[in-house]
């Protein structure tokens, strides 16, 4: 039996980790993938307090989770197939086995919302992409279209002009969302081109994206723009697939907890970007995935 | 890691598309996060395959010619062959279980 499960290899959970490793509890993370999370789609963090310079996401997460390892964190890679939750028995059904466990912090995290329009899905890895970081290099003197208006769409749109010769940045209103410093550097750059109050309707292309269809939400005009690459950064979904039905979750599916991160079931907890908030962030889900791992720390010591 | 073979557009037709076995490629550059998810994935499954799949890692910053050839846009792109023909393309990261799901098709 363990003390503490931790599910969900991002800054949260890698956080919880660390405070429950130093606490002696008996702490065991479990990823899907390798530690990570979705700090490792993004090129250069510059909002992450300490690293003046600014870190590249996979430096930074490599450092969590060697700093965890440290003081004794067991990470590992499983894949869950079911949670079982009730106040008095935790189990967690997973692909080799399952485990007990007398509390649990969920770091799940977030996907990135799809569009959900003609020709997305079909043309995933062919010209759609909801990773720059990772694609850009492909577009190199090639045309773009970025759709969002808010803090990763400006950022990744500002990332996408080191590669694309014009990058189009469409948004659904007439004033961006983002963070004023990264609207100005996107103002500033020649390669972007905003297009207001538009919607995209359609991804067009055979073999690969050819062009993209867009509507304009305020005068109904349809048009069409010719690009190479079409890259989607409008939000997240929670990846609460495990949860649904077990916990309470707010309108949008996040995962509710009080102050101190408990959920609707106690010994449970959540962290980071799986959690009902307000700013989803590295910082904040640090804050959180310590208060969490505080927090299951005081519900183990109640519970005996 | 010897059962992980490393593949460039010279040797991608006699490695992969002429392989006696059944082959995935792991395209992956080192500026993708997500390709470092997978990566150990795709190690392990080498050593766990070796013999009966051959599993390579192709780096798209190095080796231009592949990737276009099969329209690879996006990485991490998993492509699976038997007998020199695609047999299934992997998009994005995949925790290793799905991959191996996909791996035992192939045998």
């Amino acid at each position: 039996m363990e003390d503490l499960i931790i599910i969900g290899g991002g800054p949260a959970g890698l956080t919880a980790g660390l405070y429950a490793a130093r606490s002696r509890l008996k702490t065991l993370l479990m990823e899907r993938l390798s530690p990570g999370g979705q700090v490792l789609l993004t090129d250069t963090v510059e909002n992450y307090p300490g690293f003046p310079e600014g870190i590249s996401g996979f430096e930074l997460m490599d450092r969590m989770r060697r700093q965890a390892e440290n003081f004794g964190l067991e990470v590992q890679s499983r894949d869950i197939i079911q949670l079982l939750l009730s106040p008095d028995k935790k189990e967690v059904v997973t692909d080799k086995g399952r485990l007990e466990t007398r509390s649990l912090i969920l770091t799940m995290g977030a996907t990135p919302r799809k569009l959900a329009i003609d020709g997305e899905k079909r043309l995933t890895g062919k010209g759609v992409s909801y990773c720059a970081t990772c694609d850009g290099p492909f577009y190199r003197d090639r045309e773009v279209v970025v759709i969002g208006g808010g803090d990763t769409a400006v950022e990744e749109a500002l990332y996408l002009t080191r590669f694309a010769k014009k990058v189009h940045l469409v948004h659904r209103r007439d004033e961006l969302r983002a963070a004023r410093l990264l609207q100005e550097r996107a103002f500033a750059q020649e390669k972007i081109t905003i297009v207001w109050d538009t919607i995209p309707t359609r991804v067009l292309g055979n073999t690969g994206v050819e062009a993209i269809e867009l509507k304009n939400v305020k005068s109904g005009d349809v048009s069409r723009l010719e690009v190479d690459g079409v890259f989607v950064f409008i939000g997240y979904n929670p990846n609460n697939e495990l949860v649904k039905g077990l916990l309470e979750l707010d309108s949008a599916g996040f995962v509710t907890t009080d102050n101190d991160m408990q959920t609707s079931v106690p010994g449970v907890f959540a962290a980071g970007d799986i959690r009902s908030k307000l700013l989803r962030q590295i910082s904040t889900a640090v804050g959180e995935g310590a208060t969490a791992a505080f927090a299951a720390e005081r519900y183990l010591e109640n519970m005996t | 890691m010897a059962d992980l073979l490393h593949v460039s557009d010279a040797n991608f037709e006699k490695e992969i598309v002429q392989s006696d076995i059944p082959a995935m490629v792991d395209f992956w550059a080192e500026w993708c996060g997500p390709c470092k998810m997978v990566g150990p994935s795709v190690e392990a499954l080498a050593k766990e395959y070796a013999g009966k799949i051959k599993i390579a890692k192709m780096d798209v910053d190095e080796n231009r010619e592949t990737p276009a050839k099969f329209g690879i846009r996006s990485i991490p792109t998993l492509i699976l062959f038997k007998e020199g023909k695609v047999a299934q393309t992997i998009v994005g990261a995949l925790p290793k279980s799905d991959i191996e799901e996909a791996l035992k098709k192939l045998l």
